[in-house]
């Protein structure tokens, strides 16, 4: 690890601590109803924020290992949520058994044995044929092409994608690959972060109220800007060129957007608020995730083209 | 090691299901009580005890069917032990009472988890209720009957599978009832079946 990246570390538990102390302030502060209950959220949040970076960042220090590992925890539980909310037939009950306990572990072990090839086609191909392969055995033909799509977009959404954030682990690229993953997270979450932000200080125009009713053009602008701004000074912690990650980030950001408005589109379709509720004041691990569903691939692949020695 | 076998019963099922709990129509309260729920899996008497907090559920004892959860030794000591279960005959002889040792739990002022549809039900309807349930509810009018929603279990162990996939269970805890004055048997197990399926699509909030 560089020194640049303890600079980072540091940056970020002082940008907790400055925003735990407003939080603070703001608790005392507020009196009305509305106002109380937004504090009392971002205060969750912020609680919640201290204990991700603490197990993302405990991840990253003990090594790779306890990062793939952590990243399988994160995929069944998101995997979890998503059946939780999706419904299932009797049919698919084999195809959801494999899903959890077949095909998620064989593909994390896949990425920490770093079998690219395997890893790249098991899910989109093999998994893909054989989960509606097994529901045909219960023969139950209701709906089997939508039921079919379920199986497949759950894995795809949160065991596929997710992984290609960890599976950045695998790559050469001069630089120590787990910092890419932090600038990655970082990116990311701190896109999410300004947009928050800049969405409770300016938003005013709706972007999409069907999707995501709290999502503003104020908060998109705003947030992604600060976000691609953020990325291209932390250029340092990667093998870009400042330019390069500008444009790097543009991409992370931007698939970031629709990650989150796709994520957002099936909840609304399932008639739910939050995918789950195990991460105060964010609701579940896909809420916070649903960006990283899209920028992750997005990510790992550019990298690999152009950056892999 | 009986209480530490039963917490770590309660772990492994709030691992595996879940087993969140939402209260709805009343609190947790370690007073007398008769729960009753859906039945639609095997798991379910471990969702509901392992979704009551400590203090109601060490002195809740589900019902449970002798001729399932006494078919063998482990499945006895999981029931009884575990669950503190009280296991009766769901074909009992001529002229004996199925429910006496559920109202000697009563009598001593503990509370009672039942599930009224009598059988673990395979389809998504619930199933028409036993009178067991408004037998109880006679015997001791003036305790409170606490519906219970149990959603995706069925989906977490089928009828007929062995498989348990993870999907999270909530229970949802309604609005408490008792039998009104002069209230036919019929018309009483209606109303309480209702009070169970309100709560399925996240039913009134008191």
């Amino acid at each position: 690890m560089t020194s640049f990246f303890s600079i980072v570390l540091a940056a970020i538990l002082g940008l907790l601590a400055v925003a735990s102390a407003i939080g603070f302030v703001l608790q005392r502060r507020a009196t009305e109803p509305g106002s109380v209950a937004t504090v009392h959220n971002l205060n969750a949040r912020i609680r919640s924020w201290w204990i991700m970076v603490g197990v993302f960042g405990g991840a990253i220090l003990l090594g790779d290992t306890a990062t793939v590992i952590l990243f399988a925890f994160l995929s069944f539980m998101a995997l979890r949520e998503f059946w939780t909310l999706t419904p299932s037939r009797r049919g698919d009950h084999l195809a959801l058994f494999l899903s959890f306990f077949v095909v998620l572990p064989l593909h994390y072990v896949l990425l920490g044995t770093a079998w690219y090839g395997l890893f790249s086609i098991f899910i989109p191909v093999y998994a893909f044929l054989i989960l509606p392969a097994v529901a045909t055995l219960t023969g139950d033909v209701n709906e089997f092409l939508a039921r079919s799509a379920r199986v497949q977009w759950g894995l795809m959404l949160t065991v596929y994608s997710i992984s290609h954030a960890p599976a950045l682990l695998m790559l050469q690229t001069g630089t120590p690959s787990a910092l890419l993953l932090v600038y990655l997270v970082v990116v990311v979450q701190l896109s999410d972060v300004f947009q928050y932000v800049w969405g409770k200080l300016l938003g005013k125009h709706r972007f999409s109220p069907n999707i995501s009713p709290s999502k503003t053009l104020e908060g998109l602008f705003g947030g992604g800007a600060s976000a691609i701004l953020l990325g291209t000074l932390l250029y340092r912690l990667t093998p870009f060129s400042p330019l390069q990650a500008a444009a790097v980030s543009t991409v992370i950001v931007v698939a970031g957007f629709f990650g989150g408005f796709v994520l957002s589109a099936i909840k609304r379709d399932l008639n739910a608020k939050d995918w789950g509720y195990v991460i105060e004041g964010h609701g579940g691990v896909l809420d916070r995730l649903d960006s990283i569903t899209f920028s992750a691939p997005l990510f790992f692949h550019i990298v690999r083209y152009w950056f892999t020695t | 090691m009986i209480a530490l076998i039963r917490r770590l019963l309660v772990l492994f099922v709030r691992i595996v299901v879940g087993a969140r709990s939402e209260w709805r129509g009343c609190t947790p309260d370690p007073t007398r009580r008769i729960y009753f729920a859906n039945h639609n899996s095997h798991v379910d008497t471990v969702a509901v005890m392992a979704a009551l907090p400590y203090q109601v559920r060490r002195l809740t004892h589900p019902v449970a069917a002798r001729d399932y959860w006494g078919t063998n030794a482990f499945l006895r000591f999981i029931a009884e032990k575990g669950l503190r279960a009280v296991l009766i005959d769901r074909k009992p002889l001529p002229d004996s009472n199925p429910l006496a040792p559920v109202e000697r739990l009563l009598e001593e002022g503990r509370s009672v988890l039942i599930f009224p549809e009598g059988t673990r039900n395979s389809s998504d309807e619930i199933a028409p209720f036993r009178s067991g349930i408004y037998r109880l509810a006679c015997r001791f009018p003036d305790v409170d009957l606490v519906p219970i929603h149990l959603d995706n279990l069925q989906r977490i162990l089928p009828k007929g599978s062995m498989l348990i996939v993870p999907i999270t269970c909530t229970a949802r805890f309604g609005k408490p009832l008792r039998v009104e004055a002069g209230e036919e048997k019929g018309a009483f197990l209606a109303r309480a079946r209702a009070a169970v399926i309100e709560l399925a699509d996240g039913g009134p909030v008191a």
